[in-house]
């Protein structure tokens, strides 16, 4: 037994409980709201580390109770659980800092931080689920919470950025719960274990296996943003700045990828995976996924579609990760997990930063605007320079190890496309950064002076670059996202 | 000798709660709410019966079965009881609201003695044990709901109000003439008698006859006809009852006579899923069409009745206990989640001044609460997690998939996106504010009056949590038949 079983649920609870607190404070009371905000969010960090520590020494939690015969609401804190959910903890805290800075005087503050608030908590459940059928219950409520956030302008883009988004991510939710059934149909239990539960199945019935991986990976897949079913991340981009940092780093499509790993490593368990035939054909997805994005990426002149499409691409990496079905990949993917989203939130903030400061949104426009907004674009030049893979920075240890990982699983053609995506990252990245620095404001387009951003918008950016910086630069420090991922990758090998 | 126990007193007392409301008109709201606290005080009591000792049997007048009526509690009745009492009571509580005022004067005077004869003739149907009884119960039960449905005296009311009394009386016709063929054919009219009667071909069409006329009055398709009419223009409390109460005791009917007849067969399951589909899709595309938000959600009470009969059919033969239990699921969830919406739908149609949905978003006041209510009874229709309408369309699909049945799994998947398609659409309408001119006033229109809606889907969202102990609380006394 342990000192506080009841930890996990305290976690969910911080932002779950504090919604409903957000949504009845008048639209008025912002002070309130942001320590209530700021508050429940550094509880929420204090709660993670705390939860971290005892993991690691092998505590193990476990929360349940039935929900139908047979059919459990269950809660579990697992070292793969933790990764994401300290991630999300964490970036909680930075974006909520940046969103009360971002929306200082607009309207439908309590909606919005209620909503956001709601999406955490769903991004924790979805870490936490013990089994398919409660990370299905957060899964789904992740889309509502999120609706509401991207067509928070409430224009008529927005709206039909908001019907095609909620088309796209409840289909989705059917099929997986079309998927869920099935499985507990088949198996009996929906619960993940490392090593899967599907291996007496798959013996026995390999197509209905085979089938159900399908329909399970497609259904995560749209989440995750893999091609086909990518279309509704950049015209999701209409929504306000923190809401596409959060989306793009924590919430919506890392949700897509973690369940991506539950699905392979522990409904099915990677060797099952492997036998049925099923884990090059997602290597293969996932590889044109990362090269779609990249060129769709290069002909974006709009900055948030641009690093949209760069989401769809890098978000990839962990499913190729994954999908190699060699430990060292695993590590790669793993990490990549946090460190594409340290890298993507910098680079929303920074885009949000260049947008309200400069009224800047395309390419074309940020000519010089390194000069004119120093902090925010070093922020963005690390973050682009570590998606592009420059060592020591973040994006080169996942690349490094999903390479090697090729090498592990004798898929070669691993090293190429990866060189590749780098080129091709390069291509659409370095070109901003060529305009903000070495190219002069536009004649005639008078640059304002130094726009006053204030601390709120200024501080989270360089945060996150620095932690980009200091998750590359010291990773094979203990609890650093890549020691971690060691962990759980032992864990999920079975090692 | 007439013995006070609750099930007689969860019958009588709206009775009497009735006639006095009618003859008090001026206390009459008051004499709802205390009948109602009174009645629900029975129904606990009867509750806590049930949970000690299992199916509570009471011969009425001494006289028990086959000469006497009796009545017959179990945990499926009592579960009908407590959805009937709890959500009539939270639905009052807002009818006071809906109902203040002068010019509503008249409206209040008939609204309580019509609701609480209806609860009379509901409650009589959840703790009967012979047909005939069943059939007065419903008899009632049309006379109170035909008086509803014509409450507001409007034109359109009244025309609805009339298509509706005359299904309900075809409807109550052809059930009679079943309960007449059913005693000439065996002589005696009480449950127990039908289940061990032969099966023969003047027993089929008696059943035949009864169930037809049950569609009619819970509106299946394609005899449905008389609801979206009836339902959209009534007054939204009078709404919330018809939609989320009154068409569960015809339901509940269909469900309570298929444990005691020889039949279903094989293929009258299907015929009754198939009619239950083609509800799903048209009451789905009509959803799609409607111009106005209550008719909207009247259409969707005709596709989630279907979805019910669905869920019937959704196994066949072999899975049919499970089946029944799918559906009484489901007949509890939209029970509250339907109530909810229409009283919340009634708010914002108070508030903002019509319920065109087209031009929901041109109101510079935005009803916020009650807006929320509609979404959270939204999720429960659409049977996202972790609703109760969730667990039902979970329940559903789980039988027709180990069944085999993929036919039922997509009428349901069909359903449950159009459903998505339909209330988007009145949430664009809340959520979009580029054509109101000047600035909109949120978090306007924080009233009490939308306690009792937002209860009410919070329960229908919070009840899906508890759904192990309502399937245990369900099964006491083996309204499903004997574990096999």
């Amino acid at each position: 037994m342990t000192d506080a079983p009841l930890l996990p649920l305290f976690i969910l609870l911080t932002s779950l409980l504090v919604s409903p607190v957000l949504f009845a404070l008048p639209e008025h009371a912002a002070r309130l709201r942001t320590g209530i905000n700021l508050g429940m969010a550094t509880l929420k960090v204090a709660l993670v580390a705390w939860l971290s520590l005892k993991v690691a020494q092998g505590v193990v939690y476990d929360l349940r109770f039935e929900m139908l015969p047979g059919l459990e609401f269950k809660l579990q804190a697992d070292p793969l659980a933790l990764l994401f959910i300290a991630l999300s903890a964490l970036l909680w805290l930075i974006t909520t800092v940046y969103s009360v800075g971002y929306l200082e005087r607009g309207p439908h503050r309590a909606r919005f931080f209620g909503f956001f608030s709601l999406c955490v908590a769903a991004t924790v459940g979805i870490a936490m689920a013990g089994n398919l059928f409660t990370f299905l219950i957060f899964y789904e409520l992740l889309t509502l919470a999120t609706y509401p956030l991207v067509i928070h302008r409430g224009n008529a883009e927005s709206l039909r950025a908001g019907r095609i988004y909620l088309i796209y991510t409840l289909a989705g939710g059917l099929v997986l719960l079309l998927g869920t059934l099935a499985l507990w149909v088949l198996a009996g239990t929906t619960d993940f274990v490392p090593g899967g539960v599907l291996d007496s199945v798959a013996a026995e019935r390999p197509l209905a296996a085979q089938l159900l991986f399908v329909v399970l990976i497609g259904a995560v897949g749209v989440k995750a943003a893999l091609v086909p079913f990518h279309a509704w991340l950049p015209i999701a981009m209409v929504a306000p700045a923190p809401v596409s940092a959060l989306l793009h780093a924590v919430a919506v499509v890392k949700a897509g990828a973690f369940g991506i790993m539950r699905v392979v490593y522990e409904v099915f368990g990677i060797e099952t995976a492997q036998a049925l035939g099923m884990t090059a054909p997602l290597a293969a997805l996932a590889g044109v996924t990362i090269i779609y994005g990249s060129l769709r990426a290069i002909t974006q002149d709009d900055i948030k579609k641009r690093l949209a499409y760069s989401t769809v691409s890098q978000v990839s990496y962990i499913t190729l990760g994954v999908a190699l079905a060699s430990p060292i990949a695993a590590v790669g993917a793993l990490a990549h997990l946090i460190h594409q989203g340290l890298m993507k939130i910098t680079m929303f903030m920074a885009a949000g930063n260049l947008a309200e400061g400069l009224g800047v949104k395309k390419v074309s426009q940020m000519d010089g605007v390194g000069r004119v907004m120093p902090g925010t674009m070093l922020a963005f030049t690390l973050a682009a320079l570590a998606m592009i893979g420059l060592p020591p920075l973040a994006g080169f240890v996942s690349k490094w190890y999903l390479a090697q990982g090729g090498l592990d699983a004798g898929a070669t053609w691993v090293i190429a496309l990866l060189l590749g995506s780098s080129l091709l990252n390069a291509l659409y990245f370095l070109p901003m950064l060529h305009r903000a620095w070495f190219r002069d404001s536009a004649e005639g387009a008078e640059m304002p002076g130094r726009p006053r951003i204030g601390w709120m918008l200024a501080a989270p950016p360089i945060t996150t670059a620095l932690l980009v910086l200091v998750a590359g630069g010291f990773a094979n420090a203990p609890f650093s996202p890549l020691e971690w991922t060691r962990f759980v990758v032992a864990i999920e090998y079975q090692e | 000798m007439m013995t006070i126990d609750p099930v007689t007193l969860a019958i009588f007392l709206p009775l009497f709660g009735a006639v006095a409301a009618f003859v008090a008109p001026r206390a009459a709201a008051l004499i709802g709410l205390g009948t109602l606290a009174l009645t629900a005080a029975a129904v606990g009591l009867l509750a806590r019966d049930v949970i000690a000792t299992g199916a509570v049997i009471v011969p009425l007048g001494g006289w028990g079965a086959p000469l006497g009526i009796e009545l017959r509690a179990d945990g499926l009745s009592v579960a009908m009881l407590v959805l009937s009492v709890a959500v009539g009571f939270l639905v009052s509580l807002s009818a006071l609201d809906a109902l203040k005022g002068p010019a509503n004067a008249r409206q209040r005077q008939y609204f309580w003695p019509l609701w609480l004869l209806l609860l009379t003739g509901m409650n009589g149907v959840y703790l009967s044990s012979d047909i005939f009884n069943l059939y007065v119960m419903i008899e009632i039960i049309a006379l109170a709901a035909v008086g509803l449905t014509v409450l507001t005296g409007t034109r359109a009311a009244v025309r609805a109000g009339l298509d509706y009394m005359y299904a309900s009386i075809l409807g109550a016709l052809l059930f009679l003439m079943g309960v007449g063929f059913i005693y000439l054919q065996l002589g005696r009219l009480d449950f127990a008698g039908l289940m061990d009667a032969e099966p023969t071909g003047a027993l089929f069409a008696a059943v035949a006859l009864m169930l037809v006329g049950l569609a009619l009055k819970t509106a299946l398709f394609p005899l449905h006809f008389w609801l979206p009419a009836a339902h959209a223009n009534a007054t939204a409390p009078a709404s919330a009852l018809l939609s989320g109460l009154v068409v569960k005791a015809a339901l509940y009917i269909v469900l309570r006579l298929s444990q005691y007849m020889p039949f279903p067969s094989e293929s009258l399951l299907t015929l009754i899923g198939v009619m239950g589909a083609g509800a799903v899709i048209w009451g789905g595309i009509q959803a799609l069409r409607a111009e106005r938000l209550k008719l909207l959600v009247a259409w969707s009470t005709v596709t989630q009745i279907g979805l019910i009969f669905v869920a019937f059919a959704r196994a066949g033969e072999a899975g049919l206990t499970e089946s029944w239990k799918a559906a009484a699921l489901l007949i509890l969830a939209h029970g509250v989640a339907k109530a909810a919406m229409f009283l919340a739908v009634g708010r914002i149609k108070d508030e903002v001044g019509h319920d065109t949905i087209r031009d929901l978003d041109r109101a510079p006041v935005r009803p916020t609460l009650a807006q929320f209510t509609f979404a959270l009874a939204a999720i429960s229709l659409i049977g996202l997690p972790p609703s109760l309408g969730f667990i039902g369309k979970w329940s559903l699909m789980e039988g027709a998939m180990a069944a085999g049945y993929w036919h039922w799994i997509a009428v349901t998947m069909i359903g449950t996106l159009m459903s998505v398609a339909y209330f988007s659409r009145v949430f664009a309408g809340f959520l979009r504010f580029d054509r109101v001119r000047g600035t909109v006033a949120e978090h306007q229109g924080w009233a009490v009056a939308d306690a009792a809606p937002l209860a009410l889907a919070a329960m229908a969202i919070a009840l899906g949590l508890m759904a192990a102990p309502i399937l245990n609380f369900i099964e006491i006394g083996y309204p499903f038949g004997e574990a096999k």
